[in-house]
């Protein structure tokens, strides 16, 4: 992973919520939520089943408009029209076409999720290679297991290189050594300066912040 | 080197429908059924059947068409890949319409191709045939922009597909129309031919332009 940490390292970007109120349906899932992370910085979200962990990392991309506060993504010094358009966002999906190879997928992603003036990232191949499955390339998505699926899908994360990752669950269906793999990933993109955002139950080997969603009712 | 996003686009879309098989190949065959069961519902009347060969040719482009369309957002919704996009720096209207343009020219075009060997089965004048594929070859982009709005609109719903269909084709009925009367004129002398036909292509560029608008917003509350 050498050739990752000689790149030039991210630009000063900032993700930054203020007063960040989430709404499901008619349950308020999160609430007044303030937090300011800078470039080298991850925040670890737990919490019970149903606290709104996943809620808030789609708030935090921009697929959930806040019913109140904002999220702002700043970038090199300049705002951006939201923290969504600098961050990879990795769900319970992985978004591979499951008729499409692995090397295609990663293909489409490369040219739609490029940021200018972050260059390209690793070629599919590399990135397969760095995960630990090459031999999937050339494989449709439908044929590879759960944990294949996942590497393909965390593969993205490092075809076209963006400040901020938002993973929900990334260590799901992933044994021990993708589990490691992982970790060391998550490490390399906070030494080039990465923001990462994670929600997730079993411990990951990261320093963060810690964010703990349903602890008042746990209180009360 | 890497290419632009909408060229990427187009190429994951037509690969992805050829590769299902589904696609082309199965709107052609059920306009085809479609076809071939007229004739027999009717009778061997084939002045009859000439007469109205443009009007089932459109009605059964019209089902074929809305055949693949529930699946236009569904499988980019289930997949996760709908998200994604909304991430990148491409704006979703432009990708909507990439996706649409896409999703003719794998079932929207083959039917165009289909129309005239499948109007000899309905003995239709040379200058009908003709009329009918060129009516089909303007009209079939509003029928699927139109469809795309029911497909945003039933994204999330496991069985979408026949709310779609309800959605959708009464808001196909103007296009129905001049379309079966611009093929209904070619081969006669009294209608104008060409009146019918420019209104057609207004249909089709003014959903054209128009629809992309309202399937973003349709997906991006869907999203939610």
């Amino acid at each position: 992973m050498t050739d990752r940490m000689e790149k030039a390292p991210f630009p000063e970007t900032r993700l930054i919520a203020s007063g960040l109120t989430l709404r499901r349906g008619d349950r308020l899932l999160v609430e007044g939520l303030d937090f300011d992370l800078a470039n080298g910085q991850a925040l670890i979200v737990t919490g019970p089943n149903g606290t709104g962990k996943s809620t808030l990392l789609r708030g935090l991309a921009g697929f959930l408009p806040p019913a109140r506060g904002r999220v702002r993504g700043i970038f090199a010094g300049e705002e951006e029209r939201g923290a969504g358009a600098l961050a990879h966002y990795l769900g319970h999906v992985e978004g591979s076409k499951p008729a499409l190879t692995a090397r295609e997928n990663l293909h489409f992603w490369q040219s739609m999720l490029a940021l200018p003036g972050l260059g390209s990232g690793l070629s599919p191949d590399e990135a397969l290679t760095q995960l630990g499955v090459p031999q999937v390339a050339g494989l449709p998505v439908a044929y590879l297991s759960a944990g294949q699926k996942r590497r393909v899908g965390l593969a993205r994360l490092l075809i076209a290189p963006r400040p901020i990752w938002i993973l929900d669950e990334p260590l799901t269906a992933l044994d021990a050594a993708g589990q490691d793999l992982l970790n060391a990933m998550l490490r390399d993109h906070l030494a080039a300066g990465g923001l990462i955002v994670a929600a997730t139950h079993a411990p990951l080997a990261i320093a963060a912040r810690q964010l703990s969603l349903g602890s008042r009712e746990v209180a009360a | 080197m890497t290419p632009a996003p909408l060229s990427a686009l187009f190429l994951r879309e037509i690969r992805a429908a050829r590769r299902i098989g589904g696609g082309g190949t199965m709107g052609v065959v059920f306009f085809l059924i479609l076809v071939t069961i007229v004739p027999f519902a009717i009778g061997p009347d084939l002045n009859l059947l000439s007469r109205i060969g443009p009007a089932i040719l459109w009605i059964a482009a019209l089902l074929a068409t809305l055949l693949g369309l529930d699946r236009l957002f569904q499988a980019d919704h289930e997949d996760g890949s709908l998200d994604l996009m909304l991430t990148g720096d491409t704006p979703l209207e432009l990708i909507v319409l990439v996706k649409c343009l896409a999703h003719w020219t794998v079932t929207g075009l083959p039917l165009v191709v289909a129309a005239p060997l499948f109007g000899l089965m309905l003995a239709l004048e040379p200058e009908a045939l003709f009329g009918v594929t060129i009516s089909l070859l303007a009209g079939t982009p509003a029928l699927g922009m139109l469809g795309a709005i029911g497909a945003a609109l039933t994204v999330t719903l496991r069985r979408g597909g026949l709310l779609m269909a309800i959605l959708v084709l009464p808001l196909a009925i103007p296009v129905l129309i001049f379309g079966v009367s611009a093929a209904g004129a070619a081969n006669s002398a009294t209608t104008p031919f060409m009146t019918p036909f420019l209104i057609l292509c207004a249909l089709s560029l003014a959903t054209l332009a128009a629809a992309p608008f309202a399937v973003a917003a349709a997906l991006r509350h869907m999203s939610e």
